[in-house]
């Protein structure tokens, strides 16, 4: 069976989940061949061994975190050529697209980017992706080279598939333009404690309606008796109420979740793009004609002020 | 000094009109209003700021790819305060993707010569946002991207990139390419000085001869990938929709028992 490189995401050997899921869907494809950079990348061996990798691809260098992207696609490129793939599977995050996309340049292959589904053709997987604010749903192929292709979070669920996951040091040789972007400093975003926004299974989200960032107080309540997440509109982030990172939206992350609670959220096309694959809509808006009402499986109309805190409590006692 | 800034700035359909896809699967560019990509106004901007703050004697040229109409974003860019613009339209274009896209403004992009390229995180169409990683592939200079900040100071340009786990300040030596958020400043209107302006600077139309490319590098036939299917989503089935009277809260939660999410 043919060999699919996955690009493994982590934090200091920790695997984040939307890699788990490329493996879910990189064994509709092929045998899962995992790659591993920098810190800690010895230690993803045993989490990507029991989630299918049948082997896993290891360098670590202070290049990985002193200089942008380049070393890494250096580190991809050395890796598909040692295995000559079938297809390279990137999550989608920011820096996944553009290593990603580097890498199909240099190797003579097309690029697709944020697929929501993939699946084993005739002809090379296919990939499914959501389009036009969510409005369409495309299938596409690559047609010249190696597949390769970036997937969404929350695109396939995290299986259980035990596999051999050998570990073997990858020989990496970084180009002359590895060290062109110097990464001078790094602040570590603060943990809220709370799941990854695009990872998460259900997000709280609030907009314009919460009115001030003080207010935000009463949507992070909401979301910490569910476990969730908890996003903003871009309303109000530009009122500066809550942080970019938490944008939800066409300029923000776009997520998936099994449940998303919109609250005092008109649901401008901006929002939607964002939201709108969510499983089940839930919205709470004091205007019965905001659009968002259109998209909801329930919805409540009336005060936010009123109704998340009343909801928020109801969820606690039934939690116990 | 002088100092040769390219914005790249893509001509997109209007995201709040109804998009839709044309017959041979691209996007429908016809039926549906264009304009200068949102998230482009920003890259004008944060090139317009780069050159009001230096020294340097600066050439802010904005380059498009795109039919006739793509005219009206180079427009937009120019009346904003860009010094001139180049156009780049050809019929063998019609279906190009990422990466010939790359091809054909990295090949531009020289032409044109430069410095610094600046462009937006994404296009609101396609949203990929890899074509400034790309671009500086291509053009084998750094690539400083998706700044939320940035500066150009003595030949280096620097800037903050915003990302999930951490905030990292970049640092590049120039030339290179630049990709700037929503984050980095609000865009400037156009004065009616600067749509006045406009109307003379110059715009330079280039074909692919012009840029030494052949036809089937780009355009459907030089694709890398192919979109064999196309499916409108279903709307979704219309909801429960409940007026709060007092118990709002307690029927959203019964809901989402019901649902199991409690």
């Amino acid at each position: 069976m043919a060999e699919v490189l996955v690009y493994v995401d982590h934090v200091d050997g920790a695997v984040r989940k939307p890699t788990l899921e490329l493996l879910t869907l990189a064994r509709r494809v092929g045998e899962p061949v995992a790659v591993a950079l920098g810190n800690g990348a010895a230690d993803t061996a045993a989490t990507l061994a029991e989630h299918g990798a049948v082997k896993v691809l290891t360098h670590d260098a202070s290049e990985y975190a002193d200089y942008l992207v380049v070393p890494k696609v250096d580190a991809l490129q050395a890796a598909y050529e040692s295995v000559s793939p079938a297809a390279v599977l990137v999550p989608s995050s920011a820096e996944g697209k553009e290593i990603a996309a580097r890498l199909a340049l240099r190797i003579g292959s097309g690029i697709i980017t944020d697929a929501v589904d993939l699946e084993a053709g005739d002809e090379g997987p296919v990939a499914t992706q959501s389009v036009f604010a969510a409005s369409f749903t495309t299938k596409s192929r690559v047609i010249k080279g190696t597949p390769v292709i970036t997937v969404k979070p929350n695109s396939a669920a995290v299986e259980a598939a035990p596999a051999a996951g050998a570990v073997e040091a990858l020989a990496v040789t970084f180009s002359d333009k590895a060290t062109g972007t110097k990464v001078t400093a790094r602040t570590a975003r603060e943990s809220t404690g709370r799941p990854e926004l695009t990872e998460a299974a259900i997000v709280v989200s609030g907009g314009r309606g919460v009115n001030g960032a003080e207010n935000f107080s009463i949507i992070e309540a909401l979301a910490d008796s569910l476990g969730a997440a908890v996003g903003a509109s871009r309303a109000a982030v530009d009122a500066g109420w809550y942080p970019h990172t938490n944008q939800v939206g066409q300029t923000g992350k776009s997520v998936s979740p099994q449940l998303y609670i919109a609250n005092g959220i008109s649901g401008a096309i901006q929002h939607r793009a964002g939201m709108q694959t969510s499983k089940t809509i839930v919205a709470v808006n004091k205007d019965a004609e905001a659009p968002i009402f259109e998209l909801v499986d329930y919805g409540v109309v009336g005060d936010l002020f009123d109704v998340v805190p009343q909801l928020t409590e109801e969820i606690k006692s039934r939690k116990g | 000094m002088s100092l040769r800034i390219v914005v790249t700035v893509k001509y997109v359909p209007d995201a709040t009109g109804d998009r839709h896809f044309a017959d041979d699967l691209t996007v429908d560019r016809d039926d549906v209003d264009g304009l200068l990509s949102e998230l482009d106004e920003y890259a004008v901007e944060q090139a317009l700021k780069i050159a009001e703050d230096s020294d340097d004697d600066v050439e802010v040229t904005v380059l498009t790819i795109g039919p006739e109409d793509a005219k009206d974003a180079l427009r937009k860019a120019l009346s904003m305060g860009a010094d001139k613009a180049v156009h780049v339209e050809d019929d063998d274009l019609h279906g190009t993707d990422a990466i010939g896209t790359s091809l054909v403004l990295a090949k531009a992009i020289e032409k044109a010569g430069f410095d610094l390229v600046v462009s937006g995180m994404a296009s609101t169409d396609g949203t990929m946002g890899v074509v400034p990683a790309l671009v500086a592939e291509r053009l084998g200079v750094p690539q400083v991207t998706l700044l939320s900040e940035v500066s150009v100071e003595d030949g280096t340009v620097k800037g903050r990139r915003d990302g999930d786990a951490a905030s990292e300040q970049l640092e590049a030596a120039l030339p290179a390419v630049v990709s700037v958020t929503d984050q980095s400043g609000e865009a400037r209107y156009p004065s009616f000085k600067g749509i006045m302006a406009a109307k003379k600077k110059p715009v330079e139309s280039w074909d692919l001869s012009d840029l030494d490319i052949e036809a089937e590098e780009v355009g459907l036939d030089g694709a890398f990938t192919k979109v064999e299917a196309v499916a409108e989503r279903p709307a979704r089935t219309a909801g429960t929709i409940v007026k709060d009277e007092g118990e709002g809260g307690k029927q959203l939660a019964e809901f989402l028992a019901s649902q199991k999410f409690i």
